[in-house]
């Protein structure tokens, strides 16, 4: 299906999330080190809902970079911290990042079989599912201009089960064209510290998204995982190509008057 | 410090030395063939995943039940006049054939073979040829295989590496015809030649894609029409399996020829299906008048008793690979051993050992688009970080990323916060995975506000 036609019908008013929702705030370790917006972004748009957001300063890393490396000692390691930091409350755990939450929830059953698939949220997944946000309540005054946008669906998603969600939300802001583009589905190539040791694969598999993306005429890629984002952007800077990367929660935090 | 020279793994190594041209033969049909599999299986299945599930579960069955399915299946056959053998390795596999083959031909002469893994598996054709028999792949892609001296790059599209251009040459250069690029005219030249091929041959090896418990009914398909007259035209028939390649019932098989053209070739049906019940009867014309089965091994009950049992429930369509980001860069050889792309990644090491194959489930981006293609629910990705882990376990992982120091800061917040504060040194330390992003990215860069200075400056 063509993205456009994933969208949901805009309500006629912005939707109000009566109940208040506490929610614990996973921040993940990219964002922690290099995008605090992500973070920062996630935040406003749960309190614009009218959720309560909790932070525990103590969290660090799902684990998952020595899990998908194989040292399942070192992940054990850090999964006991996230564990004892986040999971350990009522209160859902949201986090801007489906590989982190697919992380969790299929990854640490595997670390300790016999576990259940502990319950976290995906942001987008936690908006749509939870929150039942179909359509974005825009609330600024000043709407920037109007952009064409390149989705790209983070392949860990679809281990949790999202299918449009994050595209769906993105695609209800009136100044956000999403556009299609060919071979959407295919993986952008990071796969964690396999961009570095299978550099030139990991590359061609990236720029091939690229091309694809500026074929299809957008200006701006997004996603819901800084992971993609970190590798496109750094083959975007170093063959210097028009586009840039954002997160889709930044740009549902565009939409919300300061 | 003096940099170390770069120790790439092989699958990396071999992409950084392939082709552009070849990469382009390998994406353009892995792009053709999944867009075909969409056509014919996602969008006129009324529920594909369902279907998928069923048939996975078919698959169980047949793995937790295999020793009483495989004596069924050849009791069946010996019922149907089929001889079966059993062979417990390559080796054994081998001798079986060379001696069927000294009794039905003793002075040599010409095999024909029909499109077969299991024999790619035993390198069969070296052995064969060794001894003085002149074996001939007569499907076309494995035929061109053989006149190159090459090897299937694909386990169902074996020439997916090569485009028109290269066959014709290799053509005009074994004098099959004037040089020509249609790929009709081409067809034609190899059909004439391996014609008078099938008259002459005394003996027809092929493989067998589905094995029927409950009939001993040996399925085959294929779009050529050469496995007909390989299984048909000789005296002697050799059918080889793996022994997971078995259905309970024939009440399955319409099932899985269904998902297996759709997602091998993107077609509703192959252009033919064999149902071989056994050798030439009394009042029957044509025919071989001996077929026999040789049940092969070569490590599969150990994989059966193991951690990555699952993959034995493969039905060999390829579409992991098609689908593979990974194995649309590389091709298939790429992973040094028959079995390529995602399923080989898996296969080769647990039929091999890891201490054989350590780095090759590495070569993946666990992107999940195996798995969901697979008509039979295989959780390749899963079984991927299975070996990773089996390889840093036992020790045999080349070349390990170091998680200690990450570790260390990772297990305490205190010790994390810590070390976001000095990461801004990190940009000019050195760190095994950094050239390897450097070479084709920039380095990242902290951008925007902080978060946690941000959450404390509002509380």
């Amino acid at each position: 299906m063509p993205p456009d036609s994933n969208v949901a019908k805009k309500s006629d008013s912005p939707v109000r999330v009566e109940a208040r929702h506490r929610v614990r705030l996973m921040l993940t370790c990219l964002c922690d080190i290099y995008f605090g917006e992500v973070g920062i972004s996630t935040v406003k748009i749960l309190e614009h809902l009218n959720c309560e957001v909790l932070f525990d300063k103590e969290q660090t890393c799902c684990g998952q970079p020595p899990y998908n490396a194989g040292d399942w000692s070192a992940a054990r390691q850090v999964a006991g911290l996230t564990m004892r930091a986040l999971l350990e409350s009522e209160d859902p755990v949201v986090m801007p990042s489906a590989s982190c939450a697919a992380m969790i929830r299929e990854g640490y059953p595997v670390l300790y079989e016999g576990m259940m698939h502990p319950e976290v949220f995906e942001l987008g997944e936690f908006l749509v599912h939870q929150l039942k946000i179909r359509s974005w309540p825009v609330t600024t005054a000043n709407p920037p201009a109007k952009r064409r946008v390149a989705f790209h669906r983070a392949c860990h998603g679809r281990g949790i089960g999202l299918t449009n969600e994050q595209e769906m939300l993105v695609g209800s802001l009136p100044w956000i064209q999403l556009v299609r583009i060919a071979q959407g589905e295919q993986c952008c190539g990071f796969g964690g510290a396999f961009c570095a040791t299978h550099g030139a694969i990991s590359a061609g598999i990236g720029m091939e998204k690229l091309h694809n993306i500026m074929k299809a005429g957008a200006e701006e890629i997004v996603s819901g995982d800084m992971g993609c984002l970190l590798h496109l952007d750094g083959l975007i800077k170093k063959n210097k190509l028009p586009l840039r990367t954002r997160h889709f929660a930044e740009l549902l935090a565009e939409a919300i008057a300061p | 410090m003096k940099a170390k020279p770069v120790n790439h793994p092989a699958v990396e190594a071999f992409a950084r030395q392939l082709a552009e041209t070849t990469r382009d033969s390998v994406r353009a049909t892995s792009v053709k063939v999944i867009e075909s599999r969409k056509a014919r299986l996602v969008d006129a299945f009324p529920d594909l995943e369902a279907t998928r599930t069923q048939a996975s579960q078919i698959k169980d069955f047949v793995l937790a039940n295999i020793s009483n399915l495989l004596s069924q299946l050849e009791m069946k056959c010996r019922l149907n006049g089929v001889q079966v053998h059993w062979a417990k390795d390559a080796e054994s596999a081998r001798k079986i054939i060379l001696d069927i083959c000294k009794e039905a031909a003793p002075d040599g002469g010409t095999i024909v073979k029909a499109k077969s893994m299991a024999t790619e598996e035993i390198h069969l054709n070296k052995h064969l040829i060794d001894v003085g028999y002149n074996v001939v792949e007569t499907d076309l892609g494995e035929f061109v295989v053989q006149i190159d001296n090459d090897t299937p790059s694909h386990i169902v599209a074996p020439i997916i590496h090569k485009n028109r251009r290269e066959v014709a040459k290799s053509f005009e250069r074994e004098g099959l015809g004037p040089y020509t690029e249609s790929p009709e005219q081409l067809a034609a030249q190899a059909r004439k030649h391996l014609r008078e091929r099938f008259v002459e041959a005394k003996i027809g090896i092929s493989g067998v894609n589905f094995a029927i418990a409950e009939s001993g009914r040996l399925v085959l398909v294929e779009n050529e029409g050469n496995s007909r007259l390989s299984t048909t035209a000789p005296d002697t028939h050799i059918a080889i399996m793996g022994l997971e390649k078995l259905l309970p019932s024939e009440a399955d098989l319409p099932l899985f020829l269904k998902l297996l053209a759709g997602s091998a070739t993107g077609q509703r049906m192959t252009v033919y299906t064999h149902l071989i019940s056994g050798p030439r009867r009394k009042d029957e014309d044509d025919g071989p008048t001996a077929v026999h089965l040789v049940i092969l091994d070569n490590g599969r009950s150990k994989v059966l008793n193991g951690p990555y049992k699952d993959i034995l429930k493969c039905i060999r369509c390829g579409a992991c690979s098609y689908v593979c980001p990974v194995y649309r860069q590389v091709s298939g050889h790429a992973y040094s051993h028959v079995y390529s792309g995602p399923l080989g990644a898996v296969l080769a090491p647990a039929l091999e050992g890891i201490e054989a194959l350590p780095e090759l489930a590495k070569a993946s981006t666990l992107c999940g688009a195996c798995e969901e293609v697979c008509p039979v629910k295989i959780p390749i990705p899963r079984m991927l970080l299975q070996l990773r882990d089996e390889a840093m376990r036992k020790g045999v992982a080349e070349n390990p990323i170091p998680w200690t120091l990450f570790t260390f800061g990772a297990t305490s917040g205190l010790r994390w916060r810590t070390g976001l504060k000095m990461l801004p040194m990190a940009r000019i330390a050195k760190h095994p995975l950094k050239d390897g992003w450097t070479e084709f990215r920039e380095l990242p860069k902290k951008e925007g506000r902080d978060f946690r200075k941000w959450w404390n400056g509002r509380s």
